[in-house]
């Protein structure tokens, strides 16, 4: 283990976008866990007299607010600051609950395969059927509004790239010999899935893993946008987005910033996959 | 109770096929026994089940196996009717495995410790601690220099020698009554062959454990072996002590194998070897009669005729007269 990190490490230093990302991802971290010592106000904060101010930085802005206010004179820097912790954490907490809940289904449906198998690969045809942000508003929708709901949909539309990502891994890796002898030596059903299968299905899921955090990101700031994820006044980046669609001309900037922030953060994910998935694949690493 | 470790009468090994109907016998009314301690050496070609032999008796044949004997005890234990729980007991427990390419049969992912450790957890009622310190000695008992230092590698960082010393390490930390060694030197290099087959033997008579030797190399078993046991076509076709074996086979199959060894039979200078002419037969063509017939050099007309029981420890009706040479 310890040494597939220190070689997937050495791998990764080569790319320079995967650094990148890395860098912005660890500075995003950063900001999230320092959000009460960096924000200037607090992100629920009114000053009714500095309504839709512009950046400070701009003509017309106020030195007090660095990228200016919204609609009802919240300070954007703050809440964009706040919003980092949001976000971040639920792309964690989707790739979390996906991944663990993809993995366990994978494992068992490519190990066992037959009934079992056939069973869980029709669920994943099902959502996979649907547009996956379309399936999520369903969700939702049944669920009833809120970041925990948009959370829990937007995790289960992620659910099955996980799972035939691990099942086809398990596949290959299950007629291996290791495998034989390790239910030589006495090894249950349980112990062979979860202690010498999964360990060598690391690579895909690490990548997958990655690219799932953005795309988690991504998908809960849209339902946040229609709505239907984090309610006002949380200061979620999609909410925000949401909130300054009608100034989009007026107060450009109320627009632009949020949706830098997703842009930046998902990209940064993206970046990172990207770089493992080159890393960490055998057969991309000797074609450069 | 009788004072052998391992009993088996009329064994049967069926597998079921999808393109054809009836079961494919791939194995066909196997008996044989092993007293405590005693090393057997299991010879034949490839095709003749060797292998699946000894995956019946460890209970891991797949679903379309059929698996059938009249007797199958392993110290006091009927294998057949044990449960999937019971049985991994015995699997790793009394039972041990080793292969013939050790490097595939290490988890790659894992250090030789966590593999050696989960093992020994497995099975023995002991403290982690206490698992990790017999880890290190039982490097020490297969002639791993600097175990603690081996402990932390990862089995691409061990040479095959190496790694078939792990294996047997690992297949001996349970204090097993039996190893099977299915092929332990094929894929090592011929002086690593040596050693490793010594410390078999070292191992077998320290611990007194039974070991079933599985092996295409006649030399081998017969200078590690008590008693050889030679397979042809899912049956054995000779069974005997080995120094009696190797002097005087019975079974023109044996014979055969035996002969075609460089220097067991004298030969006009630099003619080829002598070799047996032919393949096994394939499972869907089993010839009547005696298997061996039709690549047998002293095949008469009854020969075909019926099957041929295994009598004296040889299964031929017109066996070889003569002594080897």
């Amino acid at each position: 283990m310890k040494v597939f990190f220190s070689e997937l490490y050495f791998e990764l230093k080569k790319n320079r976008g995967a650094m990148l990302g890395i860098m912005f991802i660890l500075f995003s971290l950063f900001i999230a866990f320092l959000a009460p010592i960096l924000a200037p106000h607090n992100p629920t904060e009114v000053f009714p007299d500095a309504l839709r101010l512009p950046p400070s930085f701009i003509a017309g802005g106020k030195s007090g607010f660095f990228f200016g206010t919204d609609d009802i004179g919240r300070d954007l820097l703050s809440r964009l600051i706040y919003g980092s912790r949001i976000s971040l954490s639920v792309g964690f907490s989707v790739v979390i609950l996906s991944l663990i809940s993809g993995t366990f289904l994978g494992v068992i449906s490519g190990f066992y395969g037959g009934f079992i198998d056939r069973s869980i690969m029709r669920l994943t045809d099902l959502i996979m059927s649907l547009p996956s942000i379309l399936f999520a508003i369903v969700i939702v929708a049944v669920l009833g509004p809120g970041i925990t709901n948009a959370i829990v949909a937007v995790s289960v539309v992620a659910i099955p790239n996980f799972i035939r990502i691990i099942r086809a891994q398990v596949m290959v890796e299950k007629n291996r010999q290791y495998v034989q002898a390790a239910k030589l030596f006495g090894a249950g059903n349980f112990r062979i899935m979860f202690v010498e299968i999964l360990p060598n299905c690391m690579a895909p899921l690490i990548v997958q893993a990655s690219l799932g955090f953005s795309d988690g990101i991504l998908n809960v700031a849209a339902l946040g946008f229609l709505g239907l994820g984090a309610q006002a006044p949380m200061s979620e980046w999609g909410t925000m987005l949401s909130d300054a669609r009608s100034y989009i001309e007026s107060s450009p900037w109320m627009v632009t910033l949020p949706g830098l922030c997703i842009l930046l953060t998902v990209l940064s994910f993206n970046l990172l996959g990207d770089g493992l998935r080159d890393a960490l694949d055998p057969r991309l690493k000797k074609q450069n | 109770m009788n004072q052998n470790l391992l009993n088996i009468k009329n064994l049967n090994i069926y597998f079921k096929s999808d393109k054809n109907p009836r079961p494919i016998h791939a194995v066909r009314d196997l008996s044989f026994s092993l007293k405590h301690g005693e090393m057997l050496g299991v010879v034949g070609e490839s095709g003749s089940g060797k292998s699946i032999t000894n995956l019946a008796l460890m209970g891991i044949l797949g679903e379309s196996a059929i698996v059938s004997a009249s007797e199958c005890n392993f110290s006091g234990k009927e294998l057949l009717q044990l449960k999937e729980r019971e049985f991994q007991k015995v699997r790793g427990g009394e039972i041990a495995m080793i292969f013939q390419d050790p490097m595939t049969a290490l988890n790659p992912f894992l250090t030789v410790e966590f593999q050696i450790v989960e093992t020994i957890l497995a099975h023995l009622n002991i403290s982690k601690a206490e698992a990790k310190n017999r880890a290190t000695e039982l490097l020490l008992q297969v002639g791993i220099t600097s175990p603690k230092d081996r402990l932390k590698s990862y089995p691409f960082e061990l040479s095959g020698g190496m790694a078939q010393r792990v294996m047997i390490a690992m297949a001996i930390s349970t204090g097993p009554k039996l190893l099977i060694a299915d092929e332990p030197t094929t894929a090592l290099d011929v002086t690593i062959q040596k050693q490793i087959l010594t410390l078999i033997k070292t191992l077998q008579e320290k611990n007194n454990m039974a070991v079933i030797l599985v092996t295409h190399d006649l030399g081998v078993v017969s200078e590690f072996s008590e008693r050889i046991q030679v397979m042809y076509a899912g049956e054995i076709v000779e069974t005997g002590v080995t120094a009696d074996l190797i002097k005087h086979p019975r079974h023109p199959y044996t014979f055969g194998l035996l002969s075609s060894r460089p220097g067991a039979v004298e030969r006009p200078a630099k003619s080829l070897l002598p070799s047996i002419a032919g393949i096994v037969p394939s499972f869907h063509q089993r010839p009547a009669g005696c298997q061996f017939h039709p690549r047998c050099i002293h095949m008469q007309e009854d020969c075909k005729k019926y099957d041929i029981p295994l009598i004296n420890g040889f299964r031929c009706i017109h066996p070889m007269k003569g002594p080897l040479k």
